[in-house]
């Protein structure tokens, strides 16, 4: 290894337990007289529960014990919440329904859970389950968040009338109305962003240990932010005071936003535990994650492009409908607001822009942030309408985005963001020199020549991240702040533990974090090690989410070695007997310039634990902490652009070719920013192409599992060419904006347009099946560029 | 219940479960060999892949005692004490993982199809071959590298044996 | 998975005894849809019998103008035949169109044909090829075997021995995979009889499973290329519909396989 500093594509220090079959996952966890929970959910999306018989269950081998709602109440365990208040236009707060983690009067969606077995292994466990009779009086369900508004609906919460939960806006209404009302050309779309599950690939577990003794809980759990659910179950949720609850997040297998949240089972898990008097583990199934782990998207929008005789644009009037399923879920509400609505500036200077959302409450499983969390929806429903409008007046793609591009930073936007460093033009040059913009038309005639429609799509995306400046946020309606923590632990031989409040769950922390202490000390990244995902070990941290490990975490870290080393350099300067300004600090060692004096960073370190020599009132040891709070958003952009052949005779769509031009600010570690992309751009291209949650009238979530929820394999994406041009955030230290959720943001547009481009029709909805394609290209026959 | 013995990772095992064991719960919870996972419920995504009598074969979708006698070969037992195979090595050096949920059943996948094709593998072929593996996190580009360096390596170093 | 009590037959015989003796049993081939629904607590057998031990069902033989193959033989070992490929090249390519690979190593023929999924590739090349199916008890051609959507003419404890495929003069099997389970939403097997008869299969569309496509088996007789089957559809009023497919949509997907398949036989 040795030293690998910023730039450096170093290989990750975590995979040698994941390549070997060590990994310690949630569910790798076996604790003496450990039990297993399993969930008895409703088939119903919504039905009163009007009894619930565990008679039979009770009876059953194995079985510890069967807990329901009234259980759960009666030990005062709290209803489930939404953290982040939003107001609607009116002023009013967001209405907001209860959600208890076992229901026991109204289930409002299917898999909701009723009641929980508890007993000695995991199949008696499930077979007790089976056995727990519950009635139901069947309820009528609601699942399109349109009709949930229209009189007449089924009602599912009575603090929300007529199901909404807020109906908010942002921008100016006037003066957007002012700029339709002047304009020479109006392009209008109405445009559907799809449900979808997010799927990491380790399902949600929980293991739960409380120790009489002690009164204190352990928590093992599948977590993105340990701390915020540490902070929620015990702040909202009442299962114990904060110290007396330990959340351990081990190895994640993945999360995309799906494992921010707190859900019912892990307070059920907890409280069992201290019920059954032993340990208690829960392991979703992908059917229960299917049913119960928080979907994304789902938005339904109207949008309105106004344009001036020359195309500039002029404004901008967005309405969309939110569905956020049957119980708002820990950020469900920010998501749809002000991570969506705050982007619907695009790359482009638009003087006004309107936007209202209205949140809608339906019998489907809630909805909350997945990669991208609001836009996704945003850019794609920019980039759909800039590419229609372009295509309306006839303008090239490429041309029309430049002329309304925005070229001077600092840009304050109508709606909030105030865009701090860019340069469009340099990822649109980029992605269309590496894609072969210009040499297209050649290539869309070789294609139909062999019966294939060809298509190019672009896509320049922003988006913010860094989340989040905790004033900001907190101004907004956010119930936290999002600054993060860090501490540098420098131990007496000169290793060196950097403890995080950022999560890894396939990020690589452990590899790009060591790399800025290597960078700083010239010191082997073998040398440092990461500690993050537990309370008691790391004070405090918000967690791994809105690609704000390295624009917010890392800042943290460097704010703590700027402490260290300057420590450091005063404890060389008084053993050197030199002056503070004159000590360097290279591969390891300490110099007085312009001499031959030196001592190691271990040398270093051990001084300044043995505390013989320290300078005048300096405490012994080496070791600072730091909070790190971003003034801004930061602001990653770029320009996808995607080439599709579509066979027209079956509508299957085969991406033939794609470029992702990203500006990123400073990469720590190339390689693994490219992984961040190839899989970003690859859930975007399944949302294109492949996924979608579907509901049937009743609830019924039909694509419940990968029989028929299409995830993407291997076979439907193609190899990427990734290029990336560099800005530097103004914001933080190293210049960061971070880089998780810009493929998964960037890419549906591309691909849509792509298709649409082939087939020569604009009317296609996301996924783009080979049936909907097959359907909008007939009579698409196959012919040369014009 | 039944005892259930076979060859795991070279070594002789036996233990008693319940016929209904699936051979991914004796391999976790039996044998306490955590690096086979469980990713779905209707054997699509690969995470359990091991091998049975030399072939990948998806573990949580066999009954533990249908491979009563067998040999099975985890991820653990791939590596030869310290080093790596091939493949794990291939998979560290092109970023093919992430979260590395899916990479014991994509590692054992990949292994098996470079036995069958040997060096003969292209990106198509390796892309349709993981057809029962999935990823959520590298969106497969890195993985496919991985496997076409390791099955390059693994075959040169072959032919220079022979 | 409710419990069950696992069985190890090593003969036909010994599977039939297990089988008679239990008040409820369910035969085991490679298990890659019997343990799939086990586990979705969808079956629940007292009984297990695994045909898995026995010898007799697996393998692959050249037999009189027809080629045999043993219910216990694997997807993978049809798929890789030297002797199937040679034969009939279209079953080998049809064998390792199923599942992954991993799935191809442990499923039979035999369990595939005698759960008889509508979307299920085998039964479009047993139908096409006019194969015949030996069962514990008796043989049955294959439109005799296959009755309905998971329905077959097996009795309760009947084993599938083994299904023999006259030999074709050419054949080809074309299929459009579900995006998500990546059975066949629509799989058509053509086949060209020595004598020059022609039938054709199609799975995945059907309401009823596997049917065979008259219209397309007469201009094919006339005419053996793509574009004799190109004008022919299917009545979208039998097929299937559901999330990933309209029945519309699958009568196009059957003369778009159908095409490519005769194509593919050349």
């Amino acid at each position: 290894m040795g030293v690998e500093g910023i730039g450096a594509r170093a290989l990750r220090k975590e995979d040698k337990r994941f390549i070997t079959g060590k990994g310690k996952y949630t569910d790798d966890k076996v604790l003496p007289r450990m039990t297993y929970a399993a969930f008895v959910r409703s088939p119903h999306a919504h039905a009163k529960i009007t009894n619930i018989d565990a008679s039979a269950a009770l009876e059953m081998p194995g079985v510890e014990a069967v807990l329901t709602g009234h259980e759960l109440v009666a030990d005062g365990i709290g209803n489930l919440i939404c953290g982040w208040m939003v107001h609607s236009k009116d002023g009013s707060p967001m209405n907001m329904g209860a959600w208890r983690a076992l229901e026991s009067e109204i289930v409002r969606h299917t898999g909701q859970a009723v009641a929980v077995v508890i007993a000695d292994t995991q199949e008696l466990a499930r077979d007790a389950a089976d056995a727990v009779n519950v009635d139901y009086e069947e309820l009528p369900a609601i699942v399109s968040a349109s009709a949930a508004l229209l009189d007449g609906a089924p009602q599912l919460h009575p603090e929300a009338p007529n199901n909404l939960i807020f109906d908010w806006e942002i921008g100016d209404e006037a003066s957007t109305d002012a700029a339709f009302a002047s304009a020479s050309h109006v392009t209008r779309m109405e445009i559907e962003n799809n449900r979808l599950v997010p799927n990491p690939m380790e399902p949600r577990a929980a293991v739960a240990d409380y120790d009489v003794a002690e009164e204190h809980y352990t928590l093992y759990t599948t977590s993105q932010n340990p701390h915020v659910a540490r902070l929620v179950l015990s702040a909202f949720y009442n299962v114990a005071p904060e110290h007396k609850l330990r959340v351990i997040a081990p190895d994640v297998g993945g999360g995309f936003g799906s494992k921010i949240f707190i859900y019912p089972e892990e307070i059920v898990a907890l409280w069992a535990s201290k019920r059954v008097g032993r340990p208690v583990k829960w392991v979703s199934d992908r059917t229960e994650a299917f049913l119960t782990d928080a979907h994304g998207r789902d938005h339904k929008t109207v949008a309105e492009l106004a344009l001036d005789a020359n195309n500039k644009i002029t404004g901008f009037r967005v309405k969309t409908v939110a569905n956020l399923g049957a119980y708002m879920s820990l950020f469900s509400s920010s998501v749809p607001t002000y991570l969506y609505a705050t982007l619907l500036s695009g790359q482009y200077d638009i003087p006004a822009i309107h936007a209202n959302v209205k949140a809608v409450y339906t019998n489907t499983t809630p909805v909350d942030a997945y990669r991208g969390a609001g836009r996704p929806e945003a850019t794609f429903v920019v980039e759909r309408i800039i590419e229609t409008a372009a295509r309306e007046v006839g303008m090239s793609p490429v041309d029309f985005r430049r002329q309304n591009f925005v070229r001077s930073f600092p840009h304050q936007t109508p709606v909030i963001m105030c865009y701090d460093a860019g340069d469009h033009d340099a990822t649109l040059d980029a992605a269309l020199k590496a894609i072969d913009y210009d040499g297209f038309p050649a290539r869309k005639s070789e294609a139909a020549s062999r019966g294939k429609l060809r298509g190019m799509g672009l896509s320049c995306y922003i988006e913010a991240c860094g989340i989040a400046p905790s004033a900001a946020v907190g101004s907004l309606g956010a119930g936290v702040g999002l600054w993060e923590s860090a501490e540098v632990r420098v131990n007496p031989v000169g290793t060196i533990e950097v403890l995080t409040g950022s999560h890894s769950h396939g990020q690589g922390h452990e590899t790009t974090f060591a790399q800025l202490v290597s960078e700083r000390f010239g010191v082997g990244t073998e040398t440092v090690a990461i500690v993050h995902g537990d309370t008691d070990k790391v004070q405090f941290g918000m967690g791994t989410y809105g690609s704000r490990s390295g624009a917010v975490g890392m800042s943290a870290i460097v704010k703590a070695l700027d402490k260290v080393e300057a420590k450091a350099k005063r404890i060389a300067a008084h053993l050197m007997e030199a002056s503070e300004g004159d000590i360097q600090i290279e591969g390891g060692v300490l110099k007085v310039a312009g001499t031959d004096k030196k001592l190691s960073f271990s040398e270093i370190a051990l001084a300044a634990y043995t505390a013989h020599n320290l300078p005048e009132g300096m405490e012994p040891g080496l070791k600072e902490g730091a909070f790190y709070d971003p003034t801004n958003f930061t602001f990653p952009s770029g320009t996808y652009a995607c080439e599709v052949e579509v066979d027209p005779d079956t509508g299957k769509t085969e991406i033939v070719n794609f470029v992702a031009a990203d500006d990123f600010g400073k990469i720590i570690n190339p390689m693994i920013v490219e992984g961040q992309v190839h899989g970003g751009l690859t859930q975007g291209i399944g949302q294109a192409l492949l996924e979608n949650a579907a509901y049937d009238e009743n609830g019924q979530l039909l694509s419940a599992s990968y029989m028929d929820y299409a995830m993407p394999r291997a076979d439907d994406v193609p190899s990427y060419q990734l290029l990336t041009t560099e800005t530097l955030c103004p914001g933080n230290p190293l210049g960061m904006k971070g880089c998780g959720e810009a493929g998964a943001i960037g890419s549906p547009p591309a691909v849509i347009n792509a298709i649409t481009d082939a087939i020569n029709n604009n009317d296609l909805a996301m996924p783009a099946t080979a049936e909907r394609v097959w359907r909008a290209s007939r009579g698409a026959l196959p012919q040369a560029a014009e | 219940m039944t005892k259930v013995a076979m060859t795991l990772n070279g070594k002789k095992v036996t233990a008693d479960v319940e016929d209904r064991t699936l051979l991914v719960h004796y391999i976790r919870e039996a044998q306490g060999l955590t690096g086979t996972h469980v990713g779905c419920d209707t054997s699509q995504c690969g995470a359990c892949v091991v091998h049975v009598n030399g072939r990948a074969v998806k573990s949580c979708t066999m009954l533990a005692a249908q491979a009563s006698n067998a040999e099975v070969l985890t991820v653990e037992g791939l590596a030869n004490g310290a080093e790596l195979h091939p493949v794990q090595a291939a998979f560290r050096e092109h970023h093919g993982l992430q979260c590395g949920f899916c990479t014991p059943g994509m590692i054992m996948t990949a292994v098996d199809m470079i036995q069958r094709h040997g060096g003969n593998l292209d990106e198509k072929t390796i892309r349709h071959e993981l057809e029962g593996n999935i990823c959520r996190c590298t969106g497969y580009h890195n993985i496919v590298k991985a496997i076409k360096a390791a099955a390059d390596q693994m075959s040169a170093l072959q032919t220079a044996a022979e | 998975m409710y419990e069950t009590n696992y069985h190890r037959a090593s003969s036909v015989e010994e599977a039939g005894k297990l089988f008679t003796g239990s008040e409820d049993a369910k035969y085991l081939g490679g298990g890659q849809t019997l343990i799939p629904t086990m586990k979705q607590r969808l079956a629940a057998p007292v009984d297990l019998v695994d045909l898995g031990g026995i010898d007799d069902l697996k393998g692959i033989a050249e037999d009189s103008g027809a080629l045999r193959i043993g219910a216990g033989t694997t997807h993978y070992d049809v798929a890789t035949s030297d002797v199937v490929k040679r034969l009939i090249p279209g079953l080998a390519h049809l064998a390792a169109c199923i599942g992954d690979p991993a799935v191809r190593h442990m499923g039979t023929m035999g369990g595939s044909i005698a759960n008889n999924d509508p979307a299920a590739d085998y039964p479009s090349a047993l139908v096409a090829l006019g194969a015949t199916v030996t069962t514990s008890t008796r043989e049955l051609s294959a439109e005799e075997f296959f009755t309905g959507m998971f329905e077959t003419a097996l009795e309760e404890d009947e084993i599938v021995i083994a299904v023999s495929f006259p030999v074709p003069e050419k054949s080809a099997y074309s299929k459009y995979p579900n995006p998500a389970s990546r059975y066949a939403m629509a799989g058509v097997f053509v086949a060209k009889t020595k004598d020059g008869s022609v039938r054709v299969a199609a799975t995945g569309a059907g309401q009823d499973g596997v049917f065979r496509i008259a219209a397309m088996e007469q201009a094919l007789a006339e005419t053996w290329s793509a574009d004799a089957v190109a004008g022919i559809s299917v009545d979208a009023g039998d097929l299937l519909s559901d999330i990933h497919g309209t029945a519309e949509y699958r009568a196009n997907l059957v003369t778009v396989m159908a095409k490519r398949a005769v194509a593919a036989a050349g």
